[in-house]
């Protein structure tokens, strides 16, 4: 807590400002952009954040993901489209009430809640992720190990998808992480004898093929769509009548949020379903619900927000993103050779502390840029996709280009991109590929270090405790979906 | 994709084989069944140096795990069936040939040509006709994304008809 003036520190970096501050416009403009959203423009910023400092990549990317979650309430609201899926609960009361006029009311009690729910979150994760890594102090390799199997298996109830498909997904991605030498052998492996795949398949193509490539083969199969807008006159700001009826809900949705966020492998999505469903549950006029109630839009935003801050502490305190942005924020950390965990806490405080004040002064910043500048940003959405998503291509295929300067993986981009779009198509989500991918690493490397050290005796992960611990909750996180699809089957 | 066993006078037998549940977990299996027969061709590590498990295995273990919970989705499509994928459109192909061309073009000709003639087939075909916009994504911009990554980030391209033309 001796760091906590470290928090800070940005305020006094005119360089970190400037990234911020563009960071937020830029998060802003992919929140508002349908089919974009702070995952897929997180992706494409990655290979540019490595002409930068390694604090002022992530402070840029974390930027991008507090004002890209907020940026999908704008376009909700005023065309019924939500530009981020965590905004999807945004448009069951934003757009009814942008109908009858009151876009301004709307998207104002938007961002106050977004900005209160995005604040508390990083107060929880100022004080739980030290925590949090102190605990993995305790970690040794068969710890780490079922930690990370841990991770893998919350992506059984990650987003809407299938949970099997998910594992299939999150498999494929630790399949991904074995391409190229083997780190404790050097033997080659799914090689195929191409000289290019020995260092492995990059985290860029990867995640840039998946999230944005495979989203403008998504976008070219709905070339016809049509949107309808409302018209925004003017941004005003709730009444203090607002206020007096959501600020209940505001806050119990920024804790619902932080929580869920803290979860691996949940996000935004959840949370705000969560809190738009715990808003009608507490609302004196649940009826208003669907209907243009401010309450709903409160309880929906304060709770996607919140899941930000939630979702960054088992990011940076353990290396397990907690949601799919931050599993691109995590790619981020890992390629500028920063290693999450309770050694950055000890090591790094002001990186640490530097990453925690700028997801605060970034709330702040969107706040004024989103009340001032929601108008404009929502004229973004006029740009069609015809002229967008060429431009997208020719950023995403540079943007791989450039880090390794290897047209194999703009091939790899572009095959993972395909890969996507049908992996989307069929219902198998593309996150736990990325999750895979990343914890793939360490999840085959502590399993060898632990049956070197347990003389490959398997049984001896039983006698860890902690790392029993995990395993009794991983089959606890497997079994959560099939309890909760069968209770559905017998209600119906 | 259309499942073909809803149409009228198909034989109820073979419209298993038409369902989207079953060619995409054929395709993954018989696809996770081919890597599987590469890993049987990875190096081995002699046992006196041998320390764990074989780099092979790991691999081999997801592969099962794949083909095990692929089959498994299967089965559970029989009684539960995936909802029907709409027919893709013409510009969804013409998008995924565009790619094909860029990659050709990058190739052998030039990586920025490849660029400008993907930015043209997509937005023509997704409905772009005024030539001035044409222009704007498949010249201009890739144009300043050149110069931005050349001057700014420093990178250099690889060799190519346009690109020799600059770099001399």
């Amino acid at each position: 807590m001796e760091n906590l003036g470290l928090i800070f520190a940005p305020l006094f970096s005119y360089k970190l400002l400037i990234v911020l501050f563009f960071g937020t416009i830029f998060g802003l403009i992919l929140g508002v952009l349908p089919g974009l959203g702070p995952t897929t423009g997180g992706a494409l910023i990655l290979p540019f954040t490595m002409t930068l400092d390694p604090l002022s990549a992530i402070v840029l990317l974390t930027a991008i993901y507090c004002a890209g979650t907020y940026g999908g309430a704008i376009t909700a609201i005023l065309i019924n489209t939500p530009g981020t899926p965590a905004a999807a609960a945004t448009c069951l009361d934003g757009y009814p009430l942008a109908q009858k006029g009151e876009a301004g009311r709307a998207l104002g009690m938007a961002t106050v809640s977004s900005v209160i729910g995005g604040i508390a979150s990083v107060i929880v994760l100022i004080f739980f992720a030290p925590l949090l890594a102190n605990l993995a102090y305790e970690f040794g390799q068969p710890e780490y190990f079922a930690l990370a199997i841990f991770g893998l298996t919350m992506l059984a109830s990650i987003g809407e998808g299938s949970p099997i498909k998910n594992l299939i997904a999150g498999a494929f991605g630790i399949l991904i992480s074995t391409v190229g030498k083997d780190f404790m052998t050097s033997i080659d492996r799914f090689t195929f004898g191409i000289n290019e795949l020995t260092e492995g398949i990059g985290f860029i193509p990867v995640v840039v093929g998946l999230f944005a490539i495979s989203e403008m083969l998504t976008q070219s199969t709905l070339i016809n769509q049509i949107f309808n807008r409302v018209a925004l006159k003017a941004v005003k700001l709730p009444s203090i009548d607002d206020y007096k009826k959501t600020w209940k809900t505001i806050i119990r949705s920024s804790g619902i949020g932080s929580f869920i966020g803290v979860l691996p492998a949940e996000g935004g999505t959840v949370a705000s379903l969560i809190g738009y469903a715990e808003a009608k549950r507490w609302s004196k006029k649940p009826e208003d619900f669907g209907k243009g109630s401010i309450e709903g839009i409160a309880g929906a935003e304060a709770a996607n927000n919140a899941a930000t801050g939630g979702a960054m502490v088992p990011t940076l305190a353990l290396g397990i993103p907690g949601s799919a942005t931050t599993a691109v924020i995590l790619t981020g950390l890992i390629i500028h050779g920063v290693r999450p965990g309770p050694d950055l806490f000890r090591e790094q405080p002001e990186f640490l502390y530097g990453i925690f004040g700028s997801m605060l002064i970034a709330n702040i910043l969107f706040f004024v840029l989103g009340f001032f500048g929601a108008k404009i940003f929502a004229r973004i959405t006029l740009v069609p996709n015809k002229l967008l998503w060429p431009m997208i291509f020719a950023v995403s295929v540079c943007g791989t280009y450039s880090l390794n300067q290897s047209i194999i993986d703009v091939w790899l981009m572009l095959l993972f991109g395909v890969i996507g779009f049908f992996m989307r198509r069929y219902g198998f989500s593309v996150v736990p590929v990325i999750i895979g991918l990343i914890l793939g690493e360490l999840v085959e490397g502590t399993l060898r270090q632990s049956l070197v050290i347990f003389d490959g005796n398997w049984l001896m992960f039983l006698q860890r405790p902690i790392a029993l611990t995990f395993f009794v909750l991983s089959l606890i996180a497997l079994s959560f979906p099939l309890i909760k699809r069968k209770k559905k089957n017998d209600k119906v | 994709m259309n499942d073909v066993h809803n149409e009228k006078g198909t034989n109820k037998g073979l419209s298993l084989f038409f369902k989207s549940s079953f060619i995409v977990s054929g395709v993954i299996i018989v696809i996770s069944s081919v890597l599987l027969y590469f890993t049987f061709t990875f190096d081995l590590v002699p046992p006196i140096l041998n320390r764990g498990i074989q780099p092979a295995t790991f691999p081999k273990a997801l592969l099962i795990l794949i083909i095990v919970l692929t089959l498994l989705t299967y089965f559970i499509s029989l009684k539960n069936p995936w909802k029907d994928e709409k027919k893709l459109p013409t510009s969804f192909y013409i998008t995924l040939l565009s790619f094909a061309v860029f990659i050709i073009v990058s190739k052998f000709f030039d990586f920025f040509l490849g660029i400008a003639l993907l930015s043209i087939i997509v937005s023509y075909f997704w409905g772009e006709r005024r030539a001035t916009y044409l222009i704007l994504v498949s010249i201009i911009f890739p144009l300043i994304v050149f110069v931005f990554f050349e001057t700014i980030l420093g990178l250099r391209f690889p060799p190519g008809i346009i690109t020799n033309l600059y770099y001399g």
